[in-house]
């Protein structure tokens, strides 16, 4: 929209009115769509906030919107907040790069060797199938109560599916694309490198965007079992405590960092 | 004119789990240095078939094709190949585009860039250096395909119905454009459609091939009585017709045959 919006200032010379009326039509709805986005948001928030004070919700369950933010607040200024924040957020990076590195580089094998791949398909759809939080707990017995066992038990929420889901956009590269390679006396790897890969992208980035959620999931899962610190631990320790405002805070602190790293990626 | 290609009693099938499907059968014929031979027969004919052996992309089942009396196998591919579609890679642009050919066969040197200027220049297509794929015309990617597939300089450029994919005016304007480079710079052509109107406008020679497995059926040589032919011009010479009419019975005698 915002572009539109700049086309019309350097060309609004030659513009017609009725693609002036309907610019403004737009910009009118863009606008619309907006305010109704907020005034969802107020009104949930101003409820919330009403009936715990009311008592029609049990505020010691539900907490409220203010006590929320009281919480927020004091656990900003100790620190803590941002200690346990950094820790998931670096978990959280290191399991993202591993799952689209490893992710891309199994795919890229597996098209490269078609027998390979026949021969590894069955295996991966049943791995990507397994409930892979159920996994976690043996990770732990395997790897140790550390952030070892919080990598893998994200890495293995992801990766099978990224490997799937790369290996089937590879393979429906238009055949006629790959034949222009030949005929311009190419081979397998000038396939990969300049036409599988770079048609690819597209898709690879979109499997980023669902593997940045996949990898903050899998790392709080890890968190709740096997962690010391971090955002899934903070979390345990609420409910062990009581503390359901706690939990609520922090439901609220992966959705805001899954928000910003997809909007990082989309940049 | 000397002989330039020689195919010498090829057959191919290909094979599936269902069966053998013979696609081409005992097929001969020999294409002389700067001709454009046109070759012509039903769908399904195996008429793709024969440029890929041609091209070296497939081996004959038996036969041998040879280059300036070199078997292909030996002498090494210097075959252009242009598909039905251009194929452009929408994530480059023409000047990349053009160049994939040199650099995927690591020939891309500074000379190569004052040649590609030189031939998007005559070609007019400088000032779509640029620009992607998207933003040109059919015409105009069917010209950088073209000239992606000169730069490597091949002995014999094969077309697989290059113009299927175009509208019926841009057809007969791209037949043109291409006809003209062809002939400018002197290379030998193999057109393959199953468009007789294209296949006499443009070439020196027609092979009509039959149905399935696809053998020479007849062979004609074109003759046109205009001066300044180009394929355009051609439709409109008096002989057009009685080849079209002598063509269209060769392919509707194959017809009926099955």
């Amino acid at each position: 929209m915002s572009r539109k919006n700049r086309n019309v200032s350097s060309e609004s010379l030659d513009i017609s009115t009725a693609q002036l009326a309907f610019i403004r039509r737009h910009v009118l709805r863009t606008r619309r769509i907006r305010i109704y986005q907020i005034v969802i948001l107020i009104g949930f928030i101003s409820l919330w906030e009403v009936t715990a004070h009311y008592g029609i919700l049990n505020s010691f369950v539900f907490s409220s919107p203010s006590r929320v933010m009281k919480t927020i607040i004091s656990m900003g200024a100790s620190g803590q907040l941002f200690y346990h924040t950094g820790i998931t957020l670096l978990e959280t990076l290191v399991s993202f790069f591993l799952v689209n590195f490893l992710g891309i580089a199994v795919a890229v094998i597996l098209w490269w060797n078609y027998s390979l791949s026949k021969v590894l398909e069955p295996y991966l759809i049943v791995l990507n199938s397994l409930p892979k939080s159920a996994l976690a707990p043996v990770f732990i017995v395997w790897l140790g109560n550390n952030v070892k066992t919080i990598i893998v038990a994200a890495v293995s929420v992801a990766v099978f599916g990224t490997i799937i889901n790369l290996y089937n956009d590879f393979k429906s590269v238009e055949e006629d694309r790959i034949k222009l390679i030949h005929t311009l006396g190419g081979n397998k790897r000038d396939v990969l490198f300049r036409v599988i890969i770079p048609s690819n992208i597209p898709s690879i980035i979109s499997q980023m965007k669902v593997n940045i959620g996949l990898s903050l999931v899998g790392v709080v899962i890890g968190e709740f079992l096997a962690a010391k610190a971090g955002l899934g631990y903070l979390i345990i320790y609420g409910s062990q405590v009581f503390t359901c405002v706690y939990i609520l805070v922090l439901f609220r602190l992966p959705l805001s960092i899954y928000l910003c790293l997809n909007r990082l990626i989309e940049i | 004119m000397s002989e330039l290609l020689k195919i010498d009693h090829i057959s191919y099938s290909y094979h599936s789990l269902e069966g053998e499907t013979p696609a081409l059968f005992d097929v001969s014929f020999n294409v002389m240095d700067g001709e454009f031979l046109g070759i012509v027969g039903p769908s399904g004919c195996g008429k793709s078939t024969l440029l890929s052996l041609i091209a070296g992309l497939l081996s004959p089942s038996c036969g041998s094709i040879y280059i300036n009396g070199k078997d292909i196998k030996s002498s090494g591919k210097n075959i252009g190949y242009m598909l039905q579609k251009d194929h452009l890679l929408d994530w480059r642009n023409t000047l990349k585009n053009v160049t994939l050919g040199l650099e995927i066969q690591h020939k891309l040197t500074d000379n190569s860039y004052v040649q590609i200027n030189d031939l998007l220049n005559t070609y007019g297509l400088i000032t779509f250096k640029n620009s992607y794929p998207s933003e040109l015309s059919g015409g105009m990617r069917q010209r950088v395909a073209l000239i992606r597939t000169l730069l490597l300089e091949p002995d014999i450029l094969l077309l697989d119905e290059p113009f299927s994919a175009l509208d019926y005016q841009t057809r007969l304007e791209v037949a043109d454009d291409i006809w003209g480079i062809i002939r400018k710079e002197k290379k030998t052509a193999i057109l393959i459609t199953h468009d007789i109107s294209e296949a006499i406008s443009m070439a020196d020679r027609v092979i009509v091939l039959s149905s399935r497995p696809g053998t020479v059926k007849k062979t004609f040589d074109i003759n046109l009585s205009i001066e300044n032919r180009t394929p355009f011009a051609a439709r409109s010479a008096p002989e057009f017709k009685d080849y079209f009419n002598m063509i269209w019975k060769e392919l509707n005698h194959n017809e009926q045959k099955e």
